[in-house]
């Protein structure tokens, strides 16, 4: 005969397991902020559940995969002539790329400036993106085994789209440029001024704060990334303005922007290696005084001066080529 | 209940959590159930002798781990949530399922409250209400989801 089942049943009491578990659960938080042991030992317990990521990115991959499946021939040859246009109209930009990179190369030679180094690159694929609304972040499928590092930049095919800030062995997660958390120091392409481009946690709006109300920006400006800081290369597209509001009482223009990168539509991307990789050891602001050379800078009196011969001699080539 | 009940536990806890950090498209993440709360509450109040808040702390660890959050915040959030629910599991029992709803969303609602609080520590992030939603929405679900566990239990003979 199975005893009759008591209607009130008393478990152990939780109060003290709660006590232990508040207290681990704030010595892990305070840990992970002081000490880089935990990262690491973050880092390869991330790989122990890497094959829950893998398990929950099936149904997408499964759903991509039957869309690819079942859609019909008419859609995929029009797939194809898309594909085949885009392919026509890049392949004409290469080629007269390759003569402005030469001839670019040829007028820094003049001028006597330093010719930027390609910036080689791997390409990574996305493993999942955020599940949490609050953040913007993603994992991508290379880790430490590519030689990934934390700080490196990330693009998509259109533009910049943030930066990695952990890596285990076989994944890595990216800060995105409109995450809360996450700021970019960009420059206005058409006219060098430069602001830092803050994330929202709203993926399609960038704030520029502390832009003076007397700031040549428009809307529609192309903000690109300006080199400062030394973390993410000059020159990459960011973002565009989309939005300026002048009040005249105030000191400062609001200024926001739309990312152009689309991090919800794109699935390959490119790690970046900057030939100015962050070196270790050293602290924020002595690093930033290494790798950025300003105006004025006593280290590199030179750098943003140009000789008086090599502009001659540039305007007398200019001149030579009109004639 | 014997090893094989145990084993149904932590699968449907598993099942809970893979649901919990399925990717989705972006503008449905606010609308997700808070799938992992919402199962670890039902095994709190149907055996408060064999769930509890240490099971809150190891899921919460693997949360953590997932979705890049600090180590500890989740599993922190979780085991409160699990206290909580041993603490009250006993109204529970008297309760009728739609009364258990609306408590099912106070105590959900109470631990995502400490998780925003939790994420202001850490630095800024864009506030609103939205945070409720996930609580909202899995105590709706509440009265289904516990009269499908427990036929389930039922049937398979488990508590």
């Amino acid at each position: 005969m199975r005893p009759i089942k008591p209607l009130f049943s008393y478990g152990p009491i939780p109060t003290y397991r709660m006590l232990l578990c508040a207290v681990l659960a704030f010595g892990l938080m305070f840990a992970e902020h002081r000490f880089s042991a935990v990262e690491t030992a973050r880092s390869h317990l991330t790989s122990v559940v890497a094959p829950i990521q893998w398990l929950v990115s099936l149904p997408s991959e499964g759903v991509r995969w039957s869309a690819m499946a079942i859609s019909d021939q008419q859609a995929l040859i029009d797939e194809n002539g898309r594909l085949r246009e885009q392919l026509l109209t890049l392949s004409n930009r290469v080629q007269r790329m390759a003569s402005l990179t030469a001839e670019n190369i040829h007028l820094r030679e003049l001028l006597n400036a330093p010719n930027p180094a390609d910036v080689p690159y791997i390409t990574a694929e996305l493993l999942s993106l955020d599940s949490d609304p609050f953040t913007q972040q993603m994992v991508i499928n290379r880790g430490r085994r590519d030689s990934v590092y934390i700080g490196q930049p990330v693009m998509d095919a259109s533009g910049l789209i943030g930066q990695v800030v952990s890596v285990s062995a076989y994944t890595s997660r990216v800060l995105m440029v409109a995450d809360a958390n996450h700021a970019v120091p960009v420059e206005i392409n058409r006219n060098g001024l430069r602001f830092i481009a803050q994330g929202t946690g709203q993926l399609d709006t960038l704030n520029i704060p502390s832009v003076p109300a007397t700031a040549d920006i428009r809307e529609g400006d192309l903000l690109v990334t300006s080199g400062l800081g030394g973390r993410f290369p000059q020159g990459y597209p960011v973002a565009r303005v989309d939005e300026v509001k002048r009040e005249s009482s105030q000191a400062f223009m609001e200024v926001s922007a739309e990312p152009i990168s689309q991090p919800e539509r794109s699935r390959y991307f490119l790690l970046l290696f900057p030939p100015e990789r962050p070196e270790e050891n050293l602290s924020g602001p002595e690093r930033m005084a290494r790798q950025v050379v300003w105006p004025g800078d006593p280290a590199h009196p030179d750098a943003h001066r140009i000789s008086e011969e090599a502009l001659t001699a540039a305007l007398e080539l200019q001149s030579a080529e009109q004639e | 209940m014997g090893p094989f009940g145990y084993l149904f536990v932590w699968f449907t806890l598993l099942l809970a959590f893979c649901l919990q950090v399925m990717p989705l498209p972006d503008a449905w993440l606010v609308w997700r159930p808070d799938w992992l709360g919402v199962l670890l509450a039902y095994w709190c109040v149907a055996t408060p002798q064999r769930v509890g808040v240490l099971h809150g702390f190891v899921l919460g660890l693997m949360l953590d781990l997932i979705e890049g959050a600090p180590l500890g915040q989740n599993a922190l959030v979780l085991s409160l949530l699990a206290y909580l629910f041993l603490l009250l599991y006993q109204r529970f029992r008297v309760y009728s399922i739609w009364q258990q709803a609306v408590l099912v969303f106070i105590l959900l609602g109470i631990a995502q409250l400490v998780e925003q609080w939790l994420r202001t520590i850490y630095g800024p992030i864009s506030l609103s209400l939205e945070f409720l939603l996930p609580a909202l929405i899995g105590s709706l679900l509440w009265p289904w989801l516990f009269t499908m566990m427990q036929a389930v239990r039922r049937r398979l003979g488990i508590g």
